[in-house]
């Protein structure tokens, strides 16, 4: 039973639309109903929401480290609200446990690009934010800002919190920076590093570099076939995809692969550690961003009242020097220190302008067909 | 003696827990999951209320699915038959061994099972990764210039199932041994028959309904893998259970992932079937209950 459902009843009776027995009734059987479903419920997490509590599910590794250090638990100190952080491998898969889950299960998330957010928008599983109460929006890239708003009527489910780029990561004692600079995507098909390249087993970002080997818009591929028998050559030369951060970085710094596709943020990270490992984005990169998308059902109240503690600028910019994102924050309001300015993917103008992010309406039209054939080619196919 | 009708109710009664968990926990699930088969997927990825064929017409006529399906049978063969190997030797030692803490010994083979599968699996990485112990000592020995690439192959998913599997099929071999007449091997000595043929002749022949059930078991959890080939394999060794994953949670079309886990469902049923049609179940119950 839940508050809506009761204060819809409520109201019905009020006005004479219910008589005081079905009241009692439907109030009766609302109660058997959570008797019975309570040991489910005690594991769905909602139980275990309350008021006082906010679920965040995100990347993991050094990202949930990050936000966990520098933003959660000072949070949680100066207001009393615990965050409860789960994590995920990749969007698909977290948003069918959101789908198959009662609302409220999950309340806040790190979405990934514009294509996220809309399919949240269009499964009605969105809730718009009341930007009054969250006045660090203000510090927000405008331009991180407009797709979002566009699909919610002026409106935001989410707050964008950083972005980067998918990239080349390459081992800089096996491939130099001109050789990556001149062979650029093409290094994922070089048979000079056959069974020593990796690849994101993500249908997305492969088809995505799919366009860029053969030489097509990703955000408008016209010759299927060429990308695919890229895609299928790339596979031929692999070591192994990856499915996470934590394996990228893994079979990297284990010098396992030599050149992969890989997230800025992660790559950074491995720089700052000391590994010999290269980042260079070619041209009409994978550019996105991430947001800290808010599901319907939520604890409002708390939730504002964390997206704008995560934005103030000094958590902000300790978040992105920990998860080597740079942060959503605009460079020409905010003033960012060199930790964060010298980020990979790092916009110093702030209008992210020259970057190819992914067209969501295009993609998310393509997900049916492309995910399935992408993966056939994964397995040899 | 006849049963009386309260005796007849007695052991329904008695079983009904059991009959009642597993007709909400597998019957009602595994029939969901039936009827989901027989619906059609839409572009949003929600499951439409249509009933259809097409979903099984669809993934029959496909070799890929065929492909798929007889590379995961083979890895769980050839991981069944490393364990049979592996496991009869170490089974023959603890049902002989005439040490006085034996059952200790027993005790530590389910000691595995004490740390989580998946960090078991990821030790692998450790062991034969280009960073790893062997190619570390292979490399400090001065025997290989470059690290060997034992991961993310066929034989390290055959290699984990193995270390996954071993200790059912050790047990299952074990209680058959321990519950061997000595007598008979005695008899068969006391005739002349050196100890390898008595081994041969009369030991195998007879721990074999135990080598059978603990490879039935072996196969069926190995076929059913999921965690394996994704850490340890490479992008050639891919199994149903990973393509089930990505079909329901990446292409987000429940109605097919529905089809392949009813196809798999029933072709490990069918399995199970055979083998109780000619060899019985009972002596797994007997491995199990220790």
């Amino acid at each position: 039973m839940n508050d809506n459902r009761y204060q819809q009843w409520l109201d019905d009776y009020r006005n004479g639309r219910l008589s005081r027995r079905r009241f009692v009734q439907l109030l009766g059987l609302g109660g058997a109903a959570l008797g019975l479903a309570g040991p489910l419920a005690m594991h769905s997490g909602r139980a275990f929401a309350m008021v006082d509590q906010v679920r965040f599910d995100g990347w993991g590794g050094s990202v949930s480290e990050a936000l966990r250090e520098h933003a959660f638990d000072p949070y949680t100190q100066a207001t009393g609200v615990q965050v409860v952080d789960g994590t995920f491998a990749g969007v698909d898969e977290f948003f069918t446990r959101v789908r198959t889950s009662a609302p409220g299960t999950f309340n806040v998330f790190h979405s990934s690009g514009v294509f996220d957010y809309v399919r949240y928008v269009d499964a009605e599983l969105d809730v718009t934010l009341d930007e009054a109460k969250i006045p660090n929006l203000k510090f927000v890239l405008p331009r991180l800002m407009e797709p979002f708003r566009k699909l919610s009527n002026g409106g935001l489910s989410a707050v964008p919190y950083d972005y980067g780029t998918t990239g080349l990561a390459y081992n800089t004692e096996v491939i130099s920076e001109d050789e990556i600079r001149e062979k650029g995507a093409g290094i994922l098909l070089d048979e000079t590093y056959a069974g020593r390249l990796g690849g994101i087993s993500d249908w997305r970002t492969q088809c995505w570099y799919g366009a860029l080997m053969t030489g097509q818009d990703p955000n408008n591929v016209e010759d299927l076939d060429a990308m695919w028998n890229a895609l299928r050559e790339h596979r031929k030369l692999l070591r192994k995809y990856w499915s996470s951060g934590a394996e990228l970085m893994s079979l990297l710094s284990s010098g396992e692969i030599v050149a992969t596709q890989g997230w800025s943020g992660r790559i950074a990270t491995l720089q700052k550690e000391g590994f010999p490992i290269g980042y260079y984005d070619p041209p009409n990169t994978f550019a996105w961003q991430e947001a800290m998308f808010v599901l319907r059902g939520s604890p409002m109240q708390a939730v504002h009242e964390l997206l704008n503690f995560m934005l103030e600028p000094e958590v902000a910019i300790a978040v992105a020097e920990a998860q080597g994102y740079p942060p959503s924050l605009d460079p020409t309001q905010v003033d960012l220190p060199e930790s964060v300015t010298s980020l990979p993917a790092f916009d110093p103008n702030g209008d992210l302008a020259g970057r190819t992010f992914a067209d969501p309406r295009y993609w998310n039209g393509v997900q049916p067909e492309w995910s399935k054939m992408f993966s056939r080619i994964e397995r040899g196919f | 003696m006849q049963a009386t009708p309260q005796g007849g109710i007695k052991p329904w009664l008695l079983l009904s827990p059991a009959l009642t968990a597993l007709f909400f926990l597998l019957i009602i699930p595994t029939a969901f999951v039936a009827v989901y088969s027989l619906w059609l997927s839409s572009a949003t990825g929600l499951a439409t209320r249509e009933w259809t064929l097409s979903n099984w017409t669809s993934m029959l006529a496909d070799p890929f699915y065929w492909a798929i399906l007889w590379q995961t049978l083979r890895i769980a063969l050839e991981g069944t038959i490393g364990c049979a190997l592996m496991g009869y030797p170490v089974a023959y030692f603890l049902a002989r061994c005439r040490l006085r803490n034996k059952s200790f010994l027993v005790l530590l083979l389910l000691l595995p099972f004490w740390i989580s599968y998946i960090i078991r699996t990821l030790s692998w990485i450790n062991i034969l990764g280009a960073n790893g112990l062997i190619n570390t000592l292979l490399e400090a020995l001065g025997a290989i210039d470059a690290p060997l690439q034992m991961l993310y192959n066929e034989v390290a998913v055959v290699l984990g199932l193995i270390h996954y599997l071993l200790p059912f099929m050790i047990l299952n071999i074990y209680v058959v041994l321990e519950g061997l007449d000595r007598n008979i091997e005695a008899s068969a000595a006391s005739l002349g028959a050196p100890p390898f043929r008595v081994f041969l002749e009369v030991t195998l022949p007879l721990s074999l309904p135990g080598l059978a059930a603990g490879g039935l078991l072996c196969f069926v959890l190995g076929a059913g893998t999921y965690v394996t080939p994704m850490i340890l394999g490479g992008p050639q060794n891919a199994m149903f259970a990973t393509l089930i994953y990505d079909t329901i949670i990446i292409q987000l079309n429940w109605p097919m992932g529905a089809a392949m886990s009813m196809l798999l469902l029933m072709l490990l049923g069918g399995i199970v079937m055979l083998y109780n049609r000619f060899l019985g179940l009972g002596q797994i119950y007997k491995s199990l209950a220790g």
